[in-house]
């Protein structure tokens, strides 16, 4: 425990590692709790390093390979540390027919990303997502929880420099 | 806790409707802001926080707000309705803050309605009403008439509006909302009067089919399961709505939760099960909102939980999120994945119906087709089957988006051609395009050219087209999509989506969107179309689910209706669409070139040239086919192909 103690000390606070204690206390022994617990986790500490899954694993007495798949499955998942905020481009058949394939390039020449990257300064994790069923406004693009819609490839830098501050 | 029984239902719905009905000394005048996702996206909460504002301003005691889910018309948002006692209701469109202001001053304060701003006079539920009385209903004074009645718009009155009946009127957040429009009195009749072999008749006699893309009869489903013997048993709502283009459900679990959450009690009462679990995909947060508070409020009324309307009958039901898995839309994949595994299929038999979540007997239905359930037991199967077709009956939702002119949310009875969906409910293909296909079914799905647009939609003549009804994607496309590249965007959805746990799928996926891309980028060689097919057909017989079986659907029913395309493609190098960089060769028109030198400048290669006011001329050696001067010429100067 020492080792994994100190191992989790690099990475996160004394209470985050409290709060992530007491996460898995809530979800342990609730059937199917595994994944909402990830959730939980991802949402507390931002991302799900393999330290954090040798926690889980240790304390709710399952094979790390099992949380690892688990992880490593779902896409809403990340083993790295994400921007300060997520953006997320809609690929979906509506949002591709109406531009959206062109905003991904603006985004990815402007803050020089590919999907799943951060950008150096860590405002932006840039996913691109197939579809947020928004179609109705294609193309669009989600930052954090905010839904931007009928955007244009001229007007993303300023939408997305307003997030910058 | 609040026991509520039938006739507390009822009197809920009496007393409802009493405090909504506007008043000449309480309140006058009432104002709906239509607040979907789409709708806040487009602004609807700052039209909501101005109304607020303006009515504590001017101290406007006579005026409420309320809030609905979407109206369906996703193209005019954000849209508000204003209804004022005596008078038709009026609905905007296009709002923001300072039409709200105006129209504020102008129609609520005044009296006198903003026209340029209106949609049109009257609601969607009134229209058969408005039709019957000839655009006059009484009690409702007749205001600007150079603004389109409601029945005279297509969108509107060409959809039959049964399972969206709530849409554009209630508040999701309000249970009584709910039950003043008959809510909840469907799972009273089921639960007091009816037996669970009643119920399951009903609905079998209906011919309701699932609304989730596969098409099962529902009633039969539920037969199975109630069959099966087990102590616990599980109904769950498939609320992952992965489809790329496809939204109603969403506009559903937003606008009206209850809905649902209704259904769910039926089919539970139905097979025999207490637990129940709404798997709902993560990226629909207010999905989620909506549905938390809807299942609390349903508890605190004793509709949820244990002795629902002291029957006896007990339903817990608790919400699951997604994790971004596409897979986990396939019902034995979903049910793992609330197990806590990985998101992979299962080989049936054994079915869900005998052995599904912890390999108890559970029954997974789409959340249209919940949505469809109460109604069918309160206003019986014959009510269902007097629409639609032979084989399939009721109403369908439809998603329709892409190259139409009115994007939105559309309910038609089953059958209705494609031809009246992309015209008269969609007004067609904007900005004078021609309509080449509709993409329907997702990526499950295929495309239906335009030589078939007379075809009545129902599942079983969309499946002789070689495509699938799906959950209710309708995706128009113009002349400038290149049917190559849809099947190829297509496999590389499913291609990440694939789980790989069977082979068919997993090899496949990756090697047709190979072979697709290499085609898109003029590497395409004689015998790739054949080797698609053999490789489609292939997937379809021996993947372990229906992603696998039906991700071959884009590329087979493209090569079908559109082989040209892929034999210019890979004979020619040529992209008859100009979509494919590769393969789209860019020129200028002689006669429409003037000389103003903008493409020159844009043109980040230096691959035209040109003197002034002199024709310029793009060199095929240095084009790389970005585009660029084709989008700053004003002239239409620039050609593809």
């Amino acid at each position: 425990m020492k080792y994994q103690n100190d191992e989790l000390l690099n990475e996160f606070s004394p209470q985050q590692i409290e709060e992530l204690d007491r996460t898995i206390e809530k979800f342990k022994g609730e059937p199917g709790g595994l994944i909402p617990l990830l959730e939980a986790t991802q949402g507390l500490l931002g991302y799900l390093p393999i330290t954090v899954q040798k926690r889980i694993s240790y304390k709710t007495n399952t094979p790390i390979s099992r949380i690892y798949g688990i992880i490593t499955f779902y896409s809403f998942f990340s083993m790295t540390p994400r921007g300060k905020h997520t953006l997320r481009v809609c690929l979906g058949t509506a949002c591709y027919v109406r531009g959206g394939k062109e905003i991904t390039e603006v985004i990815e020449k402007e803050f020089n990303v590919k999907p799943g990257e951060t950008t150096a300064d860590n405002t932006f994790t840039y996913e691109t997502v197939r579809c947020l069923g928004a179609c109705g406004l294609s193309p669009v693009i989600v930052v954090d929880e905010e839904v931007h819609g009928r955007v244009k490839p001229s007007d993303v830098k300023d939408l997305l420099n307003q997030y910058k501050k | 806790m609040y026991k509520t029984c039938k006739e507390d239902l009822i009197q809920i719905k009496k007393e409802t409707l009493q405090k909504k009905e506007l008043s000449e000394n309480k309140k006058r005048i009432k104002i709906i802001v239509h607040m979907g996702t789409c709708g806040i996206a487009s602004g609807a909460q700052i039209i909501m926080d101005t109304l607020h504002y303006e009515i504590k301003r001017k101290k406007s005691e006579d005026v409420i707000v309320s809030i609905s889910g979407c109206m369906g018309l996703c193209s005019r948002e954000p849209l508000i309705t204003v209804k004022i006692i005596g008078q038709e209701p009026i609905v905007y469109q296009h709002m923001d803050k300072s039409k709200t202001l105006e129209v504020f001053n102008s129609h609520i304060i005044e009296g006198k309605v903003v026209a340029k701003y209106a949609l049109a006079r009257g609601t969607e539920e009134q229209i058969k009403q408005r039709i019957t009385n000839n655009g006059k209903l009484s009690g409702e004074l007749v205001l600007d008439n150079t603004i389109p009645g409601i029945e005279e718009i297509p969108f509107f009155t060409n959809q039959e509006i049964r399972v969206l009946k709530n849409r554009g009127i209630i508040n999701p957040e309000k249970i009584e909302d709910y039950i003043s429009r008959d809510g909840y009195l469907g799972m009273a009749k089921a639960l007091e009067e009816m037996s669970p072999e009643g119920i399951i008749q009903e609905i079998i006699d209906s011919g309701l089919k699932g609304r989730g893309g596969a098409g099962f009869p529902t009633g039969i489903k539920w037969r199975f399961a109630a069959r099966a013997e087990s102590k616990d048993k599980f109904v769950l709502c498939n609320a992952d709505e992965g489809d790329p283009g496809a939204y109603m459900d969403r506009s559903i679990l937003e606008g009206d939760p209850h809905s649902v959450i209704e259904g769910m009690i039926i089919a539970a009462k139905a097979i025999g099960a207490n637990q129940g679990y709404i798997y709902c995909r993560a990226e629909y947060p207010l999905a989620i909102k909506m549905l938390k508070k809807a299942i609390n409020q349903a508890k605190q009324y004793g509709l949820l939980g244990k002795n629902i309307l002291n029957t006896g009958f007990n339903f817990e039901l608790k919400i699951y999120q997604g994790a971004g898995a596409f897979v986990c839309g396939e019902e034995t994949a979903l049910m793992r994945s609330i197990e806590g595994k990985r998101g992979m299929p299962r080989p049936r038999p054994p079915f869900p119906a005998n052995a599904g979540l912890w390999e108890k007997p559970t029954v997974l239905n789409n959340v249209e087709t919940l949505a469809n359930i109460s109604q069918i037991i309160l206003k019986g199967s014959n009510w269902f089957s007097n629409i639609g077709t032979e084989l399939s009956k009721g109403t369908k939702v439809f998603a329709l988006t892409g190259d139409i002119n009115n994007i939105g949310l559309v309910e038609v009875p089953i059958g209705t051609s494609l031809h009246t969906i992309i015209y008269e409910i969609g007004g067609g293909v904007p900005d004078g395009k021609k309509f080449k296909t509709a993409q329907i079914g997702g990526p499950s799905g295929g495309c239906i050219p335009a030589e078939h647009l007379n075809v009545s939609l129902d599942y079983h003549t969309v499946k002789q087209l070689g495509a699938i009804m799906g959950s209710g994607g309708l995706i128009a496309m113009n002349e400038d999509k290149c049917a190559v590249d849809i099947a190829r965007f297509f496999m590389e959805f499913c291609h990440e989506e694939s789980c790989g746990k069977c082979t068919p799928c997993r090899e496949g996926t990756k090697r047709i969107l190979e072979i697709l891309t290499n085609i898109c980028e003029g590497k395409g060689k004689e015998g790739d179309i054949e080797l698609l097919e053999e490789m489609g057909e292939t997937m379809k017989d021996a993947s372990l689910c229906a992603l696998g079986q039906t991700a071959p659907n884009p590329v087979l029913t493209t090569l079908r209706y559109f082989r040209d395309e892929y034999e210019a493609h890979i004979k020619h190098k040529r992209c008859p669409a100009g979509v494919c960089r590769n393969l789209t060769k860019y020129s200028i028109d002689p006669e429409k070139c003037i000389g103003c030198g903008l493409c020159r400048k844009a043109c980040p290669t230096d691959a035209i040239s040109g003197e002034k006011k002199q024709y310029h001329k793009i060199d095929q050696n240095r084009c790389i086919q970005c585009g660029l001067c084709f989008e700053t010429c004003k002239f239409n100067a620039i050609k593809k192909n």
